[in-house]
């Protein structure tokens, strides 16, 4: 049985990041990350995954990220597919 | 008639006189299969021994209840050339009081031979022992092939114990450390899982970036004018270096080349290539899987070496001295091409030199083989979590999108060029790497010194910190 009203996109491969949108309580998005690359590229990580809401328009979600190593085109890239899905869902 | 088997490892550790303060050895070719290690330690914690030193040439994931005995107090320091799995990661973050002595694989039989480093006990992984108390590493449920590490400590250690699982009553033909060197011999259940033997996956990697990696090494050993006939070849295990062994047998066999030696840890694919005639011999201080293991048994030309001719500075020649090529990983490289194999960047212990300094102090041509960019880390950093290997010994950096020369062989950039391999400087990989991972942040470290790292040669070249 899928969850019906979280999306998710990306894989736990090295070099690749999983993100999970989920709903949220409303307000600010929250945004959780775990990444090989913490001390390096955590604040980077969390400001390419807030960027991407904004520039989607979607607030108001829990996001979820398990990070790999991944290249911030590649954050983006799974960002936006789980938004896509995430809008559809909830559409 | 003189009988050396004692009943059980209980006795053996009595009869050796184990106690307090004692250095303790022990050699790592049962790998991640090892049970030797661990049993003498639960005995001697048994019997309430403390303080002990080990000697290790190398600690395994499958040597996680080290941990516990280091916490009460029946091991005290560690000497070893590599360490990997929660060892590595308990004391990385200061599991033990005084710092582990780093050494490579040429550096610890130095140490013993000189007696900076005086062993107590021995303690030999026999795959098989005949009545003599003579030791076979090719032969038994546990076969390992060479043996080559344990040979300084057989020949140093005031007292050396061999524990088998595989007594045999006739004599052995072939021999890897005479019954003159062996005090007593103990029979334990399994001294090792061979399973836990081989190194990794030994099929050919299908990683499209060490592909890439493997074709531009290919194309910078046949640039550089050392590959004819009696080339002598050391590679690693890694997927890069493997599949550059395999493209540079086909360079060998199209220009119909015979090799000299292929040396280091020994893999299916370097038997294959002795075995198709491409080179004349192989040097074996360990075997990597089981053919060459089978291979070390039944081919003349597969010769096991000690760790002492493989890469002891201390002899009269070694054979990394006679190295043209060495493929070899690393960790990070720095822009002055110091390398890294102890640590990750986030500064945790995940292995040591091993062989990595002594092989590329020998090459007339050291090659590292990495990709540009792991895990968004660019391989290339300002300077080193920890040195290794020093960067004057190092003389080309092969990545998927590029290859360095280490300025001080302006005669290799040449041939390089000359052969239209794209070549750039180590700054501009660096800075290439940058552009596409961003700027990683600074990893701190607290003042608690957990290891230090000593040269081949015995300088110590640096230390390792304790991460934040």
């Amino acid at each position: 049985m899928g969850n019906t009203t979280q999306a998710s996109a990306g894989t736990l491969e090295s070099n690749d990041i999983l993100v999970v949108i989920a709903p949220g309580n409303g307000g600010e998005a929250t945004v959780s990350v775990e990444s090989i690359v913490m001390k390096q590229f955590g604040p980077a990580i969390i400001a390419t995954i807030q960027a991407s809401l904004a520039e989607h328009g979607l607030g108001g979600v829990t996001v979820t990220a398990q990070d790999k190593g991944a290249l911030d085109c590649t954050i983006k890239a799974r960002m936006e597919a789980a938004i896509l899905r995430y809008k559809e869902l909830h559409s | 008639m003189r009988d050396k088997l004692l009943p059980d490892m209980a006795t053996a550790l009595r009869e050796a006189g184990l106690a307090d303060g004692m250095t303790i050895s022990f050699h790592h070719h049962m790998r991640n299969g090892d049970h030797v290690l661990n049993a003498v330690l639960a005995e001697a914690a048994k019997q309430g021994v403390k303080n002990l030193t080990l000697l290790s040439s190398s600690i395994f994931p499958v040597h996680a209840p080290l941990i516990e005995h280091i916490k009460n107090g029946v091991v005290t320091e560690l000497d070893t050339n590599y360490m990997s799995g929660p060892v590595a990661a308990a004391v990385s973050r200061g599991l033990l009081e005084k710092p582990v002595m780093f050494r490579s694989h040429g550096g610890r039989p130095r140490a013993i031979r000189e007696g900076s480093r005086v062993i107590d006990i021995a303690f030999v992984a026999a795959p098989t022992v005949d009545p003599m108390g003579n030791i076979s590493g090719s032969l038994g449920p546990a076969a390992c092939g060479s043996l080559g590490y344990a040979v300084p400590d057989a020949e140093c250690a005031k007292t050396v114990i061999a524990v088998t699982d595989n007594l045999i009553d006739t004599t052995l033909e072939s021999v890897s450390i005479p019954h003159d060197r062996v005090t007593h011999v103990v029979k334990m259940d399994s001294i090792g899982d061979p399973k836990g033997i081989v190194s990794g996956s030994t099929s050919m990697t299908r990683d499209p970036v060490a592909l890439a990696i493997a074709r531009k090494a290919q194309a910078a050993i046949r640039a550089s004018g050392l590959l004819k006939d009696g080339f002598n070849f050391q590679t690693g295990a890694g997927g890069a270096s493997l599949a550059t062994a395999q493209y540079l047998r086909e360079d060998m066999i199209r220009m119909k080349l015979k090799g000299g030696f292929l040396l280091g840890g020994i893999t299916k694919y370097l038997v294959d290539m002795l075995e198709e005639g491409l080179f004349d011999s192989i040097y074996d201080v360990q075997c990597f899987d089981l053919a060459a293991v089978e291979s070390i048994r039944k081919n003349a030309a597969h010769h096991e070496i000690s760790a002492d001719t493989y890469a002891s500075p201390r002899q009269k020649s070694c054979c990394v001295d006679f190295l043209d090529t060495v493929l070899l990983g690393a960790s990070e490289i720095d822009v002055n091409f110091n390398v890294n194999v102890h640590t990750d960047s986030n500064g945790m212990i995940i292995g040591g030199s091993g062989g990595h300094n002594d092989a590329a102090a020998g090459a007339a041509m050291t090659i590292i083989v990495a990709p540009l960019i792991r895990a968004r880390l660019p391989i290339v950093v300002d300077r080193c979590t920890t040195i290794t290997t020093p960067g004057n010994t190092v003389d080309v950096l092969v990545t998927e999108r590029g290859i360095a020369v280490n300025p001080a062989r302006p005669d290799l950039a040449d041939r390089f060029r000359d052969a239209k391999l794209d070549v750039y400087s180590i700054e501009e990989l660096r800075a290439m790497a940058l552009k596409i991972a961003g700027e990683p942040r600074k990893v701190e470290f607290t003042d608690r010194i957990v290891g230090t790292v000593e040269y081949r040669d015995g300088t110590i070249i640096d230390s390792l910190r304790a991460p934040a």
